[in-house]
């Protein structure tokens, strides 16, 4: 358990709770991610999958059950300390690249070191441009985000989920919008940074092809895990 | 990337610059918002300046004057009223009784600035054949110019008044076929009568003012109309021209004497100008609701438009009091800049509408008053008036899921 990076047990979620329109997506998952580990999330649409990483991202609640990131209880904490925790700890790619269309690549990397800090500063800027260079886009750091290809705009994200160097990057569909190549530059990438920098990653996606190259496969279905 | 501003002021003026066209337009609503309050604002503030100059600088602030005469009742030995009407005397001409000490009593008071004797009452004018009911007003020129600017007032001779010498208005002079330096007879309803010669001709700007009013010096006043030594008024000028209401009550309370203010005996002015202030503070009011509604209307798109931005932000670890601040200074560069642009506008509007408007005689409509203070505090408010518009969309900005915000 020490070297688990994210722990949840018996987490339920159950949306609209005590109305009619209540629905219960998760049931009782237990799960352990441990620390440098490249995991596949599976399932079809609908099972949970999104909800299940939105919890472990702390960006929902569970409704029930108990999650611990890096050995944290999360229960306990409140809004401010979630925030702080998932800025620290946790780095978000999205299925869709979901860049700041008011900034360029370079300051949408910055963009986390800038929020928590407050100030934009050189380290970060540095950082930043490092980021931009290990994810091959060097040439086009000062174009506005909307002005790059879907590719580029996602090898952005990855980089702008690294900026705060976390223990565990949340992949929620990253490939799903891009072309087979892009798919696959984008995968190389993700799984190069785990390699090297140790770095967990939970990879939610709908390809076979990419989730036999990850280290464990969870297939969830309707709300529970099916396989592990 | 500004080094020097923080997150939150660097991401709002991204923000405004990336919804250029939706930027551009509120400015240009708060522009026109701003800059009729100002050229409203500074306009009537002139033409009040303008009315106000106008009537101090052509009457006293507070007259003193004798008390009404009264008569008394008859009464029997055992104190019944005999008559039960008692009519109203007629008012002669008395002097005030005790001028002198009350004038120096006046004097000594830190409110007033001036204190002018005038010995006032009606007489004929005479040249030739021709003669006109005229007010004979006996000045002190020292004091008494300083309480009614009489030589801003001459537009031929001069402000000079010895003993023989006469100022008269000039519909007056037009009536009596008089010019500069001829002689008039006056004689006064007491039967005193004097040769004076005309050293100024005035315009009051009044044609009943210019065919009656005539100024002479207050010895040759007091002789014509049989009060040596005594005076009608005390003409007062203050230091503080609205303390005169409360100031004629404590005068009067303290002496045998009637006080007027001048804002008693214009009253319907006063009125007049309470209704324009009120007409304007309304006017101000719903152009200032109106911006910012439009603030807030344009905030609430951008915050439906900007929701992934912000739950991304949020994911990054973005507080939701950055985020609430975020767009509050939204509001308050947008009504600040538009604030800037708005008195820009507001104050060539004032100019061109200066330029343009006349009076039938070609002068100026009302002075060009334009005080860093209206512009300073029209920035401020209207900067005020952004962030309050913005509250409510930084509010719901603040409170969005992130989950939800992402998922669009």
């Amino acid at each position: 358990m020490a070297n688990a990076i994210v722990s949840l047990e018996k987490v339920s979620k159950i949306y609209n709770r005590g109305e009619p329109s209540e629905v219960a997506v998760l049931h009782d998952i237990d799960l352990e991610i441990k620390a440098g580990e490249f995991v596949a999330i599976t399932g079809p649409s609908g099972s949970g999958k999104s909800t299940l990483l939105n919890i472990i991202g702390l960006l929902d609640r569970p409704t029930s059950g108990k999650l611990a990131i890096d050995g944290q209880d999360t229960s306990v904490l409140n809004d401010a300390e979630l925030t702080h925790l998932r800025a620290h700890k946790i780095g978000f790619v999205f299925q869709y690249s979901l860049l700041i269309s008011a900034f360029t690549a370079l300051e949408n990397v910055m963009m986390p070191m800038f929020v928590d800090q407050g100030f934009p500063t050189v380290e970060a800027e540095k950082r930043a441009m490092a980021l931009i260079e290990r994810v091959g886009l060097k040439n086009v750091a000062h174009h506005q985000a909307n002005n790059m290809s879907g590719g580029q705009q996602q090898r952005v994200a990855i980089a702008r989920g690294l900026a705060m160097n976390p223990n565990l990057v949340l992949a929620d569909e990253p490939t799903g919008n891009l072309d087979t190549e892009n798919a696959k530059s984008v995968f190389r990438l993700m799984r190069e940074v785990n390699r090297t920098s140790g770095t967990s990653v939970l990879l939610i996606t709908h390809s076979d092809v990419l989730a036999n190259q990850c280290d464990r496969i969870i297939q969830v279905i309707d709300g529970r895990i099916q396989a592990r | 990337m500004n080094r020097w501003l923080p997150f939150e002021w660097i991401a709002a003026i991204r923000f405004l610059l990336d919804g250029k066209l939706q930027t551009l337009f509120i400015i240009v609503g708060i522009s026109i918002g701003v800059g009729v309050i100002v050229f409203m604002s500074a306009m009537l503030t002139g033409l009040q300046a303008n009315f106000i100059k106008r009537i101090l600088t052509s009457q006293a602030q507070i007259q003193i004057l004798p008390p009404d005469q009264l008569a008394r009742r008859q009464r029997t030995g055992s104190n019944d009223i005999e008559d039960a009407i008692i009519q109203r005397p007629s008012q002669r001409l008395v002097s005030i009784d005790q001028w002198q000490s009350i004038a120096k009593q006046l004097e000594t008071m830190p409110e007033i600035a001036v204190v002018a004797p005038t010995a006032t009452g009606s007489a004929l004018a005479k040249r030739g054949d021709a003669s006109r009911a005229i007010t004979l007003t006996g000045v002190e020129p020292d004091s008494y110019f300083k309480v009614v600017r009489v030589p801003d007032y001459i537009v031929q001779g001069q402000p000079r008044l010895l003993s023989d010498d006469i100022i008269i208005g000039i519909e007056l002079a037009k009536n009596l076929g008089a010019s500069l330096g001829d002689k008039l007879n006056i004689t006064s309803s007491n039967g005193g009568s004097r040769i004076l010669t005309i050293v100024g001709l005035l315009d009051f700007g009044n044609k009943g003012a210019n065919a009656r009013i005539t100024f002479v010096s207050l010895r040759t006043a007091q002789s014509l109309l049989g009060m040596i030594g005594g005076v009608a008024t005390l003409d007062l000028t203050l230091k503080d021209i609205y303390a005169a209401e409360v100031l004629a009550r404590q005068i009067q309370s303290s002496n045998d004497v009637i006080a007027d203010s001048w804002i008693k005996t214009n009253a319907e002015f006063f009125t007049a100008i309470n209704a324009q202030n009120l007409t304007n503070m309304v006017i101000r009011i719903f152009v200032g609701l109106s911006v910012a509604f439009g603030i807030a209307a344009v905030l609430v798109v951008s915050v439906i438009q900007r929701s992934r931005d912000i739950g991304i932000l949020r994911a990054m670890g973005c507080s939701r009091g950055k985020v609430l601040r975020l767009f509050l200074i939204q509001g308050g560069v947008l009504g600040f800049f538009g604030s800037l642009i708005g008195s820009a506008i507001g104050a060539f509007a004032l100019v061109w509408w200066h330029a343009a408007a006349r009076q039938t005689d070609g002068s100026e409509l009302f002075p060009l008053v334009m005080e860093a203070q209206l512009f300073i505090w029209t920035a401020v408010l209207a900067t005020l008036t952004g962030l309050i518009a913005a509250m409510a969309p930084a509010l719901r900005a603040a409170k969005l899921d992130p989950v939800v915000a992402i998922r669009g």
